[in-house]
């Protein structure tokens, strides 16, 4: 995973809230085994109907629950493939946010005003060490886990840091909790 | 410190804090093939095979197409074959096409006795909110979170807010646990449960049997909750008892997961009250969930919405549902029913669809399908004679998968089709490219297929 420090540069607005991840990446692209060749196929039926126009750049503003809907992962790699490092909205549902921060792709909630004054500047700087938006004018700042900053930050594999506590696991499951629940492979 | 549900779980997982060991992951062929190729990149192992278990369902056509190698479509059938030799090669146990076990992972968690209560259970799946009315702890994963669980057995989480809502009083008649949630998500929106783990309490879920708890925790996503639970009880232990994946001691086990409930006097971070035995039968006009409207209402008009983003967004949805304001719900007429998905194509709903056709024929005017959510569903769907029933009236009967709940097998819309349906998303092109969609009950959707247009189920018999 990429780290993240600034995100700079021109701002795509697409004005719209309940943005669900059907619409980001139709289903028809999901049947890729690959996790790549889906910058392409973003926002495909929006744009092929003529819809919507979009320019990639660094930075999307959008509505509120942003990222709703199906939990496709494919979503974000369409979002991080055809361009765009970040994304700025109201509200993000819940799986698509951490699906962000899993691949290195910056999700900022500001409130609607600060989003609009965003778009209306149409330049943007998000400075993740300082948790701030800038653009000509204003700036707001914005709330993230402490956690998923410090991983974003420094580019961290999070199956790489879970593995550090291995010995946990292992302990874990040879206590009462790791005989929990069905064995899968006693059915067949 | 009386606690709640959701803590009891999870304080029973906590590896460390954030950190959570996951009980069952269940995996499926679309969000899983990058998970499985990270795997294989960094030489890892999948670490507990035997907390795992791996079906075909999103890609799988439901024409009676008998196994992965003869689906017509090029890339599911990749997709498909793909799942099979990853499932092999890390020792997965997998449901594939042609399996008598086969069908949508959240189906057969639960008919196969694998969800069970005090759990924790993810998949790459937003709808696994599903087996949380088992009380257990049950949520949706990115791609990145499946190769995480598939590596570590644990997933790192915040812990979430936690919501209940209360249902005073019980359904009336022919109002059903799709009714009860439609009517939740058309109250509080859909980010109303937002950052939420949601416990569904009061009598009217107390009356409900298994398979209706079911689909009210199912739809919990639509309303943005991270994940839907209900209280365990005697209803949740005679559905389990004699299931094959259930504990060998399954007294004993009951014992414990009577220990499950919230306890009284713990503390929700949020609690509503919701009147159920106001809650009609519903059907969603727009192209989100909380787009929804008693049955017999109508159309509602977007100059009387709040904000100006609501007039907005009803606008747009109007306009690509091909609807006009004020028209009522009873005489708009779909060309498609479609009985099936998670939220609704359980034996239970498919014995309340054939028992609503009284020997009448779907409309002239209308193509029907039913689409069993398991193959051991479709099974006991045949000895029980339903399928006659369905094909006698003049209903398609199908192969068991998500078929047209998302279209991403040949089942689907065509530009423009309306389709009264008993799956749990609405949204635009969710169906096929230009479809539209109306979420409604089983019974609601079988009466839509014999009259031609919606009716209130009610005043129908
Ligand atoms: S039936 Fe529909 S909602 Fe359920 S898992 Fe399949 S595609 Fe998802």
């Amino acid at each position: 995973m990429e780290a993240i420090d600034i995100i700079e540069g021109p701002v795509t607005l697409l004005d719209r809230s309940d943005v669900d991840t059907d619409q980001i990446i139709p289903k028809q692209f999901l049947k890729r085994v690959e996790r790549t060749g889906f910058g392409e196929f973003l926002f495909y039926d929006w744009i092929r109907d003529g819809e919507i126009e979009l320019e990639p750049n660094p930075i999307l503003v959008s509505g509120r629950n942003f990222g709703s809907g199906s939990s496709r992962e494919h979503a974000v790699w369409a979002l991080d493939q055809f361009g765009f490092q970040a994304v700025v909205a109201p509200s993000f549902s819940d799986i698509f946010f951490s699906n962000c921060t899993k691949n290195g792709f910056l999700p900022v909630a500001l409130d609607e005003e600060d989003c609009q004054a965003l778009a209306t500047a149409g330049r943007g700087r998000i400075d993740l060490e300082s948790q701030t938006v800038s653009w000509e004018g204003g700036e707001a700042s914005f709330e993230i886990d402490p956690e998923i900053k410090r991983r974003l930050l420094g580019g961290l594999d999070d199956i790489a840091l879970t593995l550090q506590s291995e010995d946990e696991i292992t302990a874990f499951e040879s206590g009462p909790g790791g005989s929990y629940g069905p064995v899968t492979t006693a059915l067949d | 410190m009386p606690k709640t549900m959701f803590e009891k779980i999870w304080e029973a997982h906590e590896v460390r804090d954030e950190l959570i060991y996951i009980d069952l992951h269940l995996v499926h062929e679309v969000t899983s093939p990058q998970a499985f190729e990270g795997l294989r990149m960094t030489g890892r192992k999948l670490r507990r095979p035997d907390k795992t278990i791996a079906t075909a369902d999103h890609n799988v056509p439901t024409d009676g197409t008998p196994t992965a190698r003869l689906i017509a479509d090029t890339l599911s059938r990749k997709q498909v074959e793909t799942l099979e030799k990853n499932a092999a090669d890390f020792g997965v146990p997998v449901y594939s096409l042609g399996s008598a076990t086969q069908g949508i992972v959240h189906v057969i968690g639960p008919e196969l006795g694998l969800t069970q209560p005090g759990m924790t259970i993810v998949c790459g799946d937003s709808h696994t909110s599903t087996h949380g009315a088992f009380g257990a702890l049950a949520f949706g994963i990115g791609t990145s979170e499946v190769e995480h669980v598939m590596a570590t057995q644990t997933l790192v989480q915040r812990r979430p807010k936690t919501m209940r809502i209360n249902y005073r009083g019980t359904l009336g008649d022919g109002v059903t646990s799709k009714d009860l949630i439609l009517a939740t998500i058309g109250e509080l929106g859909t980010g109303g449960m937002s950052g939420y783990v949601v416990e569904y309490a009061g009598e009217a879920i107390r009356n409900l049997t298994m398979e209706q708890r079911l689909t009210v925790c199912n739809m919990t996503i639509e309303g943005g909750g991270r994940a839907g639970m209900i209280a365990p009880d005697e209803t949740t232990y005679e559905y389990m008892r004699d299931r094959p994946g259930v504990p060998d001691d399954f007294e004993a086990a009951v014992e414990g997961w009577k220990q499950l409930p919230t306890d009284d006097g713990a503390v929700f971070d949020h609690e509503i009250e919701i009147d159920a035995s106001a809650i009609s039968p519903m059907v969603t006009w727009g192209t989100t969930p909380g787009m929804v409207v008693q049955a017999g209402g109508r159309v509602p008009d977007p100059a009387d919405m709040g904000t100006p983003a609501q007039r907005e967004s009803a606008e747009r949805a109007l306009q690509y549902m091909g609807l006009e304001a004020g028209t009522p719900i009873e005489e708009i007429r779909p060309e498609r029913v479609f009985i099936g998905s998670c939220t609704n194509s359980r034996i239970s709903d498919l014995r309340e669809a054939a028992g609503a056709i009284k020997g009448r024929k779907v409309a002239e005017s209308i193509r029907a399908m039913v689409v069993p959510g398991s193959s051991l569903v479709k099974a006991q769907a045949e000895e029980e004679g339903l399928d006659r029933i369905f094909e006698e009236a003049g209903f398609e009967w199908r192969g068991a998968g998500c078929s047209m709940c998302l279209g991403m097998n040949p089942d689907i819309l065509i530009e423009g089709e309306r389709c009264a349906s008993t799956s749990n998303r609405n949204f635009e092109g969710r169906q096929g490219k230009g479809g539209r969609t109306h979420l409604v009950s089983p019974t609601m959707a079988t009466a839509a297929a014999i009259e031609g247009h919606f009716v209130d189920i009610r005043n129908w018999n």
